[in-house]
């Protein structure tokens, strides 16, 4: 960190890959507490790199590969964490973290409240998440509503190469436990940025377009389509305001409830299934905290209720732009002729 | 039963002692000190010293008297449910009591003797099972994790914590209990891998009691027996009559004296069996004949000591005499403990989920409130 002393670095173009490997480094350079383990991290730099150089750079005390088990990795760390350890873990793909979900939702989750504040669990999964890279089965899961369904539990899904940086520093400080979410489909995708320059509080969401007719709410891979499809949305004379979640529990009610109160009008967009899916949590808050001040239903823009599909079908389960601009063309506009679309 | 022959382990040249097969199988029969008579027996191990021999006699003692006084709380409607491990007191006792005070106990649900042995106030044991709170007790303190029900779980746990030791640079070992149900499990095994691999300062004691609630050992395994499973992960493995506490104390102290060397892990199974049902709420007659229990009350582990204490002359009247009243004591303390009517704090619910309650929380614990003055009207 040396290099930055003297004036503050310019901002620069950085994929979210290189983002996050960042974030890790600082991390492991700012505590020595921090390990970063997992499977194929350490000599290979994970699967998407990720953890690229780290084993080189901090040595194979601090970042290393595990035996191949999605449980022991979680377990593990649960116990480093008792012992004064900040463990960041990864899991190699969304539905390989599966195998781990009895030590997050019985543990992980719960370690906390059940020993009434005594032992908290700082530990961070990293969970390359989501689909629109061509991944076959089982490496394409939006796994999200699992874990925000789950008390104790902090999730976080970043959308920007910038945010990705932050969002991580957070979530490794943070005395709570966090599932990050890291949208594969973006981990390629580019910024000018400065990394750490202004973060944002973790459990904030932001305001990423202002608008006035409707507002978008996404998170992590959706949030390029969203502000894509606000865009587009330009030429059909609607003024679209984008939020990005960014931390997807606990829920930011103050700021989407005050960008919906000023539109009126809200979508929710994610890559997850629909029926409980985590749209619906948010549509229902709106309802419940907004009514008055909508004049449409909140709509939910989200892949089918299907496994996630082939590599040649996904397109199709995937919410567009397309798909985005046609539910807020159905949010009861003055000239609107096509309803909401209902029961599906 | 005939004493096990010297183990090859001892008899291998130094080069392949460390990963060679025949230094990580466990004895064909269980290593012991004490025949079920209390007739001290040849044996590899080496007999504990006699304030050791007679500190685990009080100490299942009064272990016992508390497990009974526990399952007696669950009758009367004062505690929620007990899991009794009246018959493994060797294992509760032997094991804790070879623990020093920096190393760490990872229990299960099973092993609320094993609590009480290791210090942990007895009424902070029982919180849980009152159902007051998840936990009574802070783990930190005593060095205990809380009690385990997910079976196999806390494996990870102690192997996860005893890495960060060596990590640290600290000398902790991790001991943790595990039923022969519990090896079935997908955690055990990733345990057991990851400790050998890590060389973890980990000592995993599975106490066989024959059953996992209803199922015998038959239907849970096909392996020769559950030390066996060792020598696939590299660990080596150790037999022991679960019902012996001098051995079972030996064999988890040489473990323990292992692991803080830096030699890693070990997996001790020890024999041994529940005499009561699973639980208070269990009734065993439904899956295992009278005469079975009947077979192994002949092999209490409480009176071979005793047996053995008493024909050395180490066991006097007056002995005996002062354990009872520490154990009636002990027992005594529970009743009135368990019968004062303890307030629970509804508020609570909302305190410890997060570090700091979130927005949500603080809305729902508001409506709790609101609620609770409206009852109060
Ligand atoms: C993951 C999981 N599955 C099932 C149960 C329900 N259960 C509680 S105790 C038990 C039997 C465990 O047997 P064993 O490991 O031999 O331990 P013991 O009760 O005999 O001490 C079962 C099936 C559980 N607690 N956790
Ligand atoms: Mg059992």
């Amino acid at each position: 960190m040396t290099a930055t002393l003297g004036a503050p670095p310019a901002a620069a173009p950085v994929t979210m890959a290189s983002a996050l490997n960042r974030a890790l480094a600082d991390a492991l350079e700012a505590d020595d507490r921090v390990l970063v383990f997992g499977e194929d991290v350490g000599t290979l730099g994970g699967v998407f790199r990720i953890t690229d150089g780290l084993a080189a750079r901090f040595g194979d005390r601090r970042v290393f590969d595990t035996p191949l088990a999605e449980s022991g990795i979680v377990g593990t760390a649960i116990g480093m964490a008792m012992n004064g350890l900040l463990p960041v873990v990864e899991m190699q793909f969304d539905a390989f973290a599966y195998p781990a979900f009895e030590q997050v939702t019985s543990h992980l989750a719960k370690m906390r409240n059940r020993t009434r504040g005594a032992v908290g669990l700082p530990v961070v999964i990293r969970v390359p998440y989501g689909g629109g890279i061509g991944g076959v089965e089982h490496h394409c899961d939006s796994s999200e509503a699992y874990y925000t369904h789950t008390s104790g539990l902090r999730v976080v899904a970043p959308g920007t190469p910038g945010d990705a940086y932050d969002l991580l520093r957070a979530a490794i400080d943070c005395p709570d436990p966090v599932i990050f979410l890291e949208p594969k489909r973006r981990y390629w995708s580019k910024e000018t940025t400065t990394l750490g320059a202004a973060p944002l509080p973790i459990d904030r969401a932001a305001v990423r377009r202002a608008g006035s007719d409707v507002t978008l709410i996404a998170y992590g891979g959706m949030l390029a389509t969203a502000l894509e499809a606000a865009e587009a949305a330009v030429e059909e004379g609607w003024d679209v305001e984008v939020v990005d979640l960014r931390t997807l529990a606990p829920f930011d009610d103050d700021t989407v409830a005050a960008s919906v109160r000023r539109t009126g009008r809200a979508v929710v967009v994610h890559e997850a299934q629909r029926f409980g899916g985590y749209g619906a949590e948010v549509a229902a808050r709106l309802t419940e905290q907004c009514f008055h001040h909508l004049a449409a239903p909140v709509l939910r823009v989200t892949g089918f209720d299907i496994p996630y599909p082939a590599p040649k079908l996904e397109e199709h389960h995937l919410p567009s732009v397309d798909r985005i601009l046609d539910a807020v063309a159905r949010l009861q506009w003055d000239d609107q002729v096509e309803p909401p679309r209902k029961g599906y | 039963m005939v004493a096990p022959p010297v183990p090859e382990s001892a008899q291998l040249p130094e080069e392949l002692s460390d990963r060679h097969p025949e230094a990580l199988l466990p004895t064909p029969t269980p290593l012991h000190l004490l025949d079920a008579n209390g007739r001290e027996v040849d044996s590899r191990l080496s007999m504990p010293e006699e304030d050791v021999l007679l500190d685990l006699y009080r100490r299942m003692v009064v272990g016992r008297r508390f497990d009974a006084q526990a399952t007696a709380l669950t009758k009367q409607g004062r505690l929620a449910v007990y899991p009794s491990s009246r018959g493994q007191e060797a294992c509760e006792v032997g094991a804790v009591v070879a623990l020093r005070p920096q190393d760490w106990l990872f229990p299960t649900y099973r092993d609320s003797v094993a609590l009480v042995t290791r210090g942990v106030d007895p009424m902070e044991t029982l919180t849980l099972l009152r159902g007051d709170w998840h936990l009574g007790y802070d783990p930190y303190e005593y060095r205990v994790a809380p009690q385990c029900t997910p079976l196999a779980t806390n494996t990870l746990h102690a192997v996860g914590l005893a890495h960060a030791a060596t990590v640290k640079g600290e000398d902790t070992v991790a001991l943790v209990l595990l039923g022969d149900g519990a090896t079935s499990e997908g955690d055990t095994h990733e345990a057991l891998n990851f400790a050998a691999v890590w060389k973890s300062p980990v000592v995993f004691l599975v106490q066989n009691n024959g059953y996992a609630i209803s199922v015998p050992l038959a239907k849970q395994t096909a392996a020769p027996s559950l030390a066996h499973k060792g020598i696939g992960y590299g660990m080596p493995s150790v037999l022991v009559d679960g019902n012996d506490a001098a051995a079972v104390h030996v064999v988890v102290r040489e473990a323990v004296e292992r692991a803080a060397t830096g030699h890693g892990p070990t997996l001790i199974e020890a024999l041994t069996y529940r005499i009561e049902s699973h639980t208070n709420a269990d009734d065993a007659q439904r899956y295992r004949d009278d005469a079975e229990v009947a077979a192994w009350l002949e092999r209490d582990p409480i009176d071979r000591l005793e047996r053995y204490l008493t024909a050395r002359g180490l066991l006097g009247e007056d002995a005996r005499a002062a354990i009872t009243a520490e154990a009636e004591g002990l027992a005594s303390r529970v009743r009135a403990g368990m019968n004062a009517d303890v307030e629970v704090d509804p508020m609570s619910l909302f305190q410890h989920v997060y570090a700091q309650p979130t927005l949500q929380l603080r809305a729902q614990q508001q409506l709790l409130t609101d609620e609770l003055l409206q009852e109060a009207e």
